[in-house]
């Protein structure tokens, strides 16, 4: 009984919040609803007494995947009258996707068979196992090689992710931490002996260290810039 | 009494309802005198009082702070999301207050007993994110986005670090029920072997509940206070209270996965005579002083060595010593069978 009205209340949740995905106007509620939705997905492989998947679910979805999410959708600029400008244009296309999809999905269902009787059993694993170990075996044992590539896949994904958006734009400095450790008070520190009263332009304008910033920053940024001022200024000197 | 607690709905009800607040109310004290802790000790390392008005030494403090705190009112921006606005506390604080329900007091002491215990609290210290990324988006206000931004990077990257520490943990006890975690530090508490992991595993816990030197979310200097900067009453308490119970919930971890948990230091004589639980009351409110000392020590972190220490510090050390510990068990023939599996 209690296991079944868990069941319906999660999956009623699941259902209306996946709507509510799609329905929602403000795309950051969409992405709430999202991660209700993930949420309550957890909750069902709870009944079914998968704890592991459970989660694993919340862990990378959640916590994870969706925070991204969530953090671009926040960073949007969004105009809702644009965003319902072309609706109209939109809308036939629109539907005709939806209707195909939905007549395959009754194709599809067409050919289940559903079980008589009540929702079945939560799964058994082999024995004398908790499923942890169940699926560790099945992942790390059987399959291994299939999980291996798929390791790979996600490799190639995130090398290409990462050359994608690398890119040496030369704004901005560097700190490079061995180096500031490296150094000793004689290379960065010039001490001036500045009459009293004059001004330190006299000495060569302004303190500064011998090899500063210009050394670690990335060419063509800024502070190489700065660099060219502060030869300007010596010669000037 | 013991059927109808036991082995009737209605009386198993009331029995979770009791062990519930059994692990609550004291969680909640525990907060209260936390903050005044932190305060004495913090005013003693600079020399001051602290505050010492309030009762004998000050013990009172908290609960002025507090009902203070309860009889301001609650202003919400204009613009902000009500909805969401007044969600974020609320979650906050409830999953600061729900990941209790797995943390072993004593031998099988746990209101949830479950075989997925470590995983459990690393999803629910995850979604910790969300109250504060809720929170700053719902604000409407820049400073609090900001910090909800920050919050939300911060908090992500050194969970990966944190991940991978519990790896090499778990690849050692070969459980990840929190109750053998600790039954595994039988005879060596995990904090000698793995003294590495534990610095690392105390340094990233830091910086997930966003403590000085990584208080970044809330670095008044450049963003008054962060994502709760349009908070005020009870709303604002919600989320000092999640806070400082999630400190305490790091702490214990740090306590469960490397100092042994309610397990006394040695199997002698007079340290078995303390009961268990108060070992590991012991054993937090340590971690909670480290805290604390960290906090008075250290200056705030610039942003970009944050990331630079979670990414290209913390990530790497932990992955080579994960593999490492899985090597070393490998080769002394220590790697613990797991579930009755027979390869």
């Amino acid at each position: 009984m209690l296991p079944q009205l868990v069941f319906y209340v999660f999956a009623t949740v699941l259902l209306v919040s996946a709507a509510m995905v799609i329905s929602a106007r403000n795309p950051v509620h969409s992405v709430l609803f999202l991660i209700l939705a993930f949420f309550n997905a957890a909750g069902l492989f709870l009944v079914a007494g998968a704890e592991f998947l459970a989660m694993l679910l919340v862990i990378v979805y959640v916590g994870a995947v969706a925070v991204l999410f969530l953090f671009v959708v926040m960073m949007l600029d969004i105009d809702f009258t644009k965003m319902r400008e072309g609706y109209q244009r939109y809308a036939p296309i629109g539907a005709c996707i939806g209707g195909i999809l939905f007549v395959e999905l009754i194709l599809a269902f067409s050919h289940w068979k559903m079980a008589s009787g009540t929702p079945v059993a939560p799964i058994q694993g082999p024995a004398g196992l908790t499923n942890t170990a169940a699926l560790g075996t099945l992942i790390y044992t059987h399959y291994i090689l299939l999980f291996q590539t798929c390791g790979l896949v996600l490799l190639v994904a995130m090398i290409g992710a990462i050359v994608l958006t690398l890119r040496q734009t030369g704004s901005g400095r560097r700190q490079n931490i061995q180096k500031q450790h490296a150094r000793v008070p004689a290379q960065t520190l010039e001490l001036v002996d500045a009459p009293l009263g004059a001004s330190v332009v006299a000495q060569g304008g302004f303190l500064r260290p011998h090899t500063s910033y210009h050394e670690t920053s990335v060419p063509g940024s800024y502070a190489s810039g700065e660099q060219s001022v502060a030869d300007e200024r010596e010669k000037n000197a | 009494m013991e059927q109808f607690f036991y082995h009737t709905l209605i009386g198993q009800i009331i029995l979770m309802l009791l062990e519930t607040l059994a692990v609550l109310v004291p969680l909640l004290i525990g907060v209260a005198y936390l903050t005044l802790m932190e305060r004495k000790v913090m005013a003693a390392m600079q020399r001051r009082r602290g505050p010492n008005v309030n009762g004998l030494f000050g013990l009172l403090q908290a609960f002025a702070d507090a009902i203070k705190m309860i009889f301001k009112e609650t202003v919400i921006p204009a613009g902000a999301n009500r909805a969401l606005f007044l969600f974020a506390p609320f979650l906050t604080f409830s999953l600061a207050m729900i990941a209790w329900a797995v943390i072993p007091t004593g031998n099988g002491l746990a209101v949830a007993n479950i075989n997925v215990g470590i995983l459990y609290l690393l999803a629910i210290s995850s979604l910790g994110v969300y109250g504060i990324l809720i929170a700053g988006w719902a604000s409407n206000s820049k400073y609090a986005f900001l910090g909800g931004l920050r919050s939300a990077a911060q908090m992500v990257s050194y969970e990966v670090s944190i991940g991978l520490v519990i790896v090499s943990v778990l690849l050692a006890v070969g459980s990840l029920n929190l109750n053998d975690i600790v039954l595994a530090q039988r005879h060596v508490w995990f904090c000698l072997p793995m003294f590495p992991m534990f610095i690392v595993f105390f340094i990233s816990a830091l910086a997930e509940t966003s403590r000085a030197p990584f208080d970044l979310p809330e670095g008044e200097s450049e963003l008054v206070a962060g994502f709760f900067v349009e908070y005020s009453s009870l709303a604002f308490g919600l989320f000092f209270l999640g806070e400082y119970a999630n400190m305490i919930l790091m702490s214990s971890m740090v306590s469960i996965l490397f100092l042994g948990g309610w397990l006394p230091p040695l199997g002698l004589a007079p340290f078995t005579w303390v009961p268990g639980p108060l070992w590991l009351i012991f054993k937090i409110l340590f971690c909670l002083f480290v805290f604390i000392w960290v906090r008075a020590t250290f200056p705030r972190f610039r942003y970009d060595q944050l990331m630079r220490l979670g990414w290209k510090v913390f990530l790497p050390l932990s992955l080579v010593w994960m593999i490492a510990t899985a090597g070393f068990l490998l080769a002394t023939g220590l790697l613990p069978q797991v579930g009755g599996v027979s390869s």
